[in-house]
């Protein structure tokens, strides 16, 4: 497909969404991981919430 | 389900298992879909093929707002209604909203060098953008700076209420002031100007953002409801060994 003189411009902006979206998306998803490890790693030691018990 | 039964964290958790999911299928659906017809539709008369990048700034921008928006009426469910998911909803849409923010300006930038010449120009739009930005990342400072969620929530409401008066002056500010940038083209009075072929893998585009906006919100709502109950935990662990 011919993208015209200013080609560069359209590849670097949908290059950008890629970048920015896909970054949210992964810190989003790591976030999640590392937070359930850790409270399945506090209850393993026996915490619990008041709710839980 | 009622909607007041979504104040509880377990069954709000329960809800997003099965919507993050099916959200993101019909994002990547959605966007695939509008960003391959933005492709094959005809060059824009005046701009040429620089129009492709509609399909990504403009869903961009409407996100940006919206979050806004929506941090906003958040906003009001902590500091008025004191809802228990408010001040999560609107924690967990800052950096969303940021990132789409930045994703506007810097397309925009793109945008702009072959158009008008300059990839930034102190205008309204772009101005009143910038500064939307800066309250994004003002308002995920605020709860960076505060340890106690309830203290930081009220802290950052009352900034993002404050700073709301910038989403009116982004929407208008092209009908206000002499501005490079173009007026509003989609959400007008007599309709769109956008030709069909243009508007409808535009509209498709954006109906894609929506969804993975709200797949990523109800994903960062799930993680601030599992940092809180973390936190709990720990205190309690540290009860616990402080007692024993």
């Amino acid at each position: 497909m011919d993208l015209g003189p200013h080609a560069a411009f359209i590849v670097a902006a949908y290059a950008a969404a890629a970048i920015i979206v896909g970054a949210l998306v992964l810190w989003v998803a790591a976030d999640y991981r590392a937070l359930a490890r850790a409270i399945a790693e506090l209850e393993a030691r026996g915490a619990k919430r008041r709710s839980d018990r | 389900m009622p909607f007041y039964e979504l104040a509880n964290p377990h069954r709000f958790l329960q809800l997003a298992r099965v919507l993050i999911p099916a959200l993101a299928v019909l994002a990547l659906a959605l966007i695939g879909l509008g960003l391959g017809l933005g492709f094959r539709a005809p060059p824009d008369y005046q701009q040429g093929e620089m129009v492709r990048v509609m399909y990504i700034h403009v869903p961009s921008a409407w996100i940006a707002l919206f979050a806004y928006t929506l941090m906003a009426v958040a906003s009001l469910g902590t500091l008025v209604w004191r809802h228990p998911l408010a001040d999560v909803a609107a924690k967990a849409a800052a950096p969303i909203g940021a990132a789409f923010c930045l994703l506007c300006l810097v397309t925009g930038a793109l945008w702009g060098r072959p158009m008008w010449g300059a990839y930034w120009v102190w205008d309204p739009r772009l101005t009143s953008v910038l500064v939307l930005f800066l309250l994004y990342l003002g308002v995920i400072a605020v709860w960076g700076a505060i340890d106690d969620p309830g203290r930081a929530g009220k802290a950052a409401a009352i900034l993002t209420l404050v700073g709301f008066i910038n989403v009116p002056i982004v929407k208008f500010s092209v009908d206000w002031w002499s501005s490079l940038h173009q007026g509003a083209s989609v959400f007008r009075l007599d309709g769109p100007t956008i030709h069909p072929s243009l508007l409808t893998p535009l509209l498709i585009s954006a109906a894609g953002f929506a969804a993975l906006f709200f797949a990523l919100q109800l994903a960062a709502m799930r993680n601030e409801i599992l940092r809180r109950r973390l936190r709990t935990l720990g205190i309690l662990a540290a009860a616990t060994a402080e007692a024993g």
